[in-house]
């Protein structure tokens, strides 16, 4: 697909992953976050390796560490909740460096971390090798309800648009003098965030009509079928059997 | 139906939108195969409600409009939205697929084309407006005058009986304009050009109507309806200045 859209999360290579079909991507890249999710907790080792799995996917791919890990950097706010959890949570208690910490809340706040820190590292090496585009064709491959992969389509569609428009706006509001410099003037950025969500209704009303122009009636028709092969689903699911492996072993042990 | 068949015909069209308004008087015109026409009228006049009757998404006041011999209505829907390709002014909104190709290809695949026969169709409209090379690129990446003349395809890609273009010159530079016009005459269906450029519907159209208060108030020669200055007056027309249609020297 050409040079297609440059998206942030995109990295742009040829490397096998790349290559893969994207709904056979998604599919591997859900499984071995169910297979993840549903580890014990216990069974530390066990994510450990899922993190060499990953590891070696990325390698494959050709991602920099560099680049993952600061990708990884959208997990904080969660990892905030999770650090928490250690000072509120009841039961036993132990003591650490002074602090008293409930051991559950311990063990709860490593399973939120190791577990979503795996996820989200999965999700971006899948948005690292797959263009959003593709990712779309891969949903609806995947029988994601028609209607939300339109509304994603159009997200990505007229997301610059409006953020153009947003722009504009706010270019008109400093070219008369105004500065957002306190509270007092949150009232003028809300009334521009209305009047952002009407153009934007608008726009909408007249895209429903030119889609209705060219024949729209309330299914978006195909356009590029995509298929995989035997081949390509096997190599796509390595990760996810891989990771299943780990999992029974991490029950059994 | 007679020997030939008109591209459009409209009679006594008249409609008032729910809230009362009323924008269409009884309308009455027709245009044949191949004709290029300039819509002219100044705002308001109801140029836009209108257009929205050619192709049925407007609909439910009096009088008919005509395609091809068929009557716009329920029961012929698909086939006169792909009958008439209307332009719509903001190429934004016309494009909303995530690229140009598909895009391009949307209209012909909501009609059932498929496989080869669509990259056919996709291919042969992006040629006829010098787009071929940009098929892979998001729409939002090519400049204003482009993103305009990928509008023209995605409507040509349906193979239309009746181009209906809304504003088609408005935001384009000199060149820009100038290419569109290029494309414009280079296709042989029959046009309808809403404007207010008149300098553009003089060079395009060899013929204009003047919608003026909901009704069709002059239809004639272009270069005889811009010189007529009383005509003009009445209906808030007005040429560029230092404009003279009387001395354009119009080629073929």
């Amino acid at each position: 697909m050409g040079a297609g859209h440059a998206h942030r999360l995109y990295r742009h290579g040829h490397s096998p992953v790349h290559a893969l079909p994207p709904h056979t991507k998604l599919a591997a890249a859900l499984l071995f976050v169910v297979v993840v999710v549903s580890t014990p907790r216990e069974a530390m080792w066990a994510f450990a390796l899922y993190a060499v799995l990953l590891a070696g996917v990325a390698h494959h791919a050709r991602v920099p560490a560099g680049f993952l890990l600061k990708r990884l950097l959208i997990e904080v706010p969660f990892v905030a909740f999770a650090v928490l959890m250690p000072f509120v949570a009841e039961g036993e208690q132990v003591r650490v460096l002074g602090l008293s910490l409930s051991v559950n809340g311990l063990w709860g706040a490593w399973n939120v971390l190791a577990k979503g820190t795996l996820g989200v590292a999965a999700s971006v090496l899948l948005a690292a090798t797959t263009e959003l585009r593709e990712l779309l064709l891969g949903l609806q491959r995947l029988k994601l309800p028609p209607l939300l992969v339109q509304i994603a389509s159009f997200m990505i569609r007229y997301g610059d648009v409006i953020t153009d428009e947003m722009r504009r706006m706010r270019i008109a509001r400093e070219s008369r003098g105004f500065e957002a410099r306190g509270v007092r003037h949150w009232g003028v950025l809300a009334k521009s965030a209305g009047a952002l969500f009407i153009r934007s209704y608008e726009r909408g009303e007249r895209v429903h009509l030119a889609m209705m122009s060219r024949g729209y009636a309330g299914a978006m028709p195909v356009i590029d079928e995509v298929t995989a092969s035997g081949a390509q689903w096997r190599r796509a699911l390595t990760l996810p059997c891989a990771a299943l492996v780990v999992c029974l072993l991490g029950w059994v042990l | 139906m007679g020997p030939v068949t008109a591209s459009l015909e409209v009679s006594g069209l008249a409609f008032a939108y729910p809230d009362g308004h009323q924008a269409l008087f009884g309308v009455d015109f027709s245009l044949a195969r191949g004709e290029r026409v300039a819509l002219l009228g100044p705002n308001g006049a109801g140029k836009t409600t209108l257009v929205l009757h050619l192709n049925g998404i407007l609909g439910g006041g009096t009088g008919s409009v005509t395609v091809a011999g068929l009557p716009v209505g329920k029961q012929h829907m698909a086939a006169i939205r792909q009958k008439v390709g209307i332009v719509f002014q903001d190429p934004d909104d016309q494009l909303f697929m995530p690229t140009v190709r598909e895009d391009v290809a949307f209209g012909p695949a909501a009609a059932g084309i498929r496989g080869a026969a669509l990259e056919e169709r996709v291919r042969g409209a992006l040629e006829r407006v010098g787009m071929q090379d940009f098929a892979d690129r998001p729409p939002h990446h090519l400049s204003f005058g482009q993103r305009r003349r990928v509008a023209v395809a995605t409507v040509l890609a349906m193979e239309p009986e009746i181009l209906v273009l809304d504003e088609p010159s408005s935001n384009l530079d000199p060149a820009s304009r100038r290419e569109l016009a290029d494309i414009l005459r280079s296709l042989d269906v029959t046009v309808l050009m809403v404007t207010h450029d008149l300098p553009y519907a003089l060079e395009l159209c060899p013929r204009s109507l003047i919608l003026s208060e909901g009704v069709i108030a002059a239809d004639g020669p272009t270069g005889e309806l811009l010189s007529d200055d009383t005509l003009m007056r009445a209906h808030r027309l007005e040429l560029p200045f230092g404009f003279d249609p009387a001395s354009v020297t119009m080629g073929a």
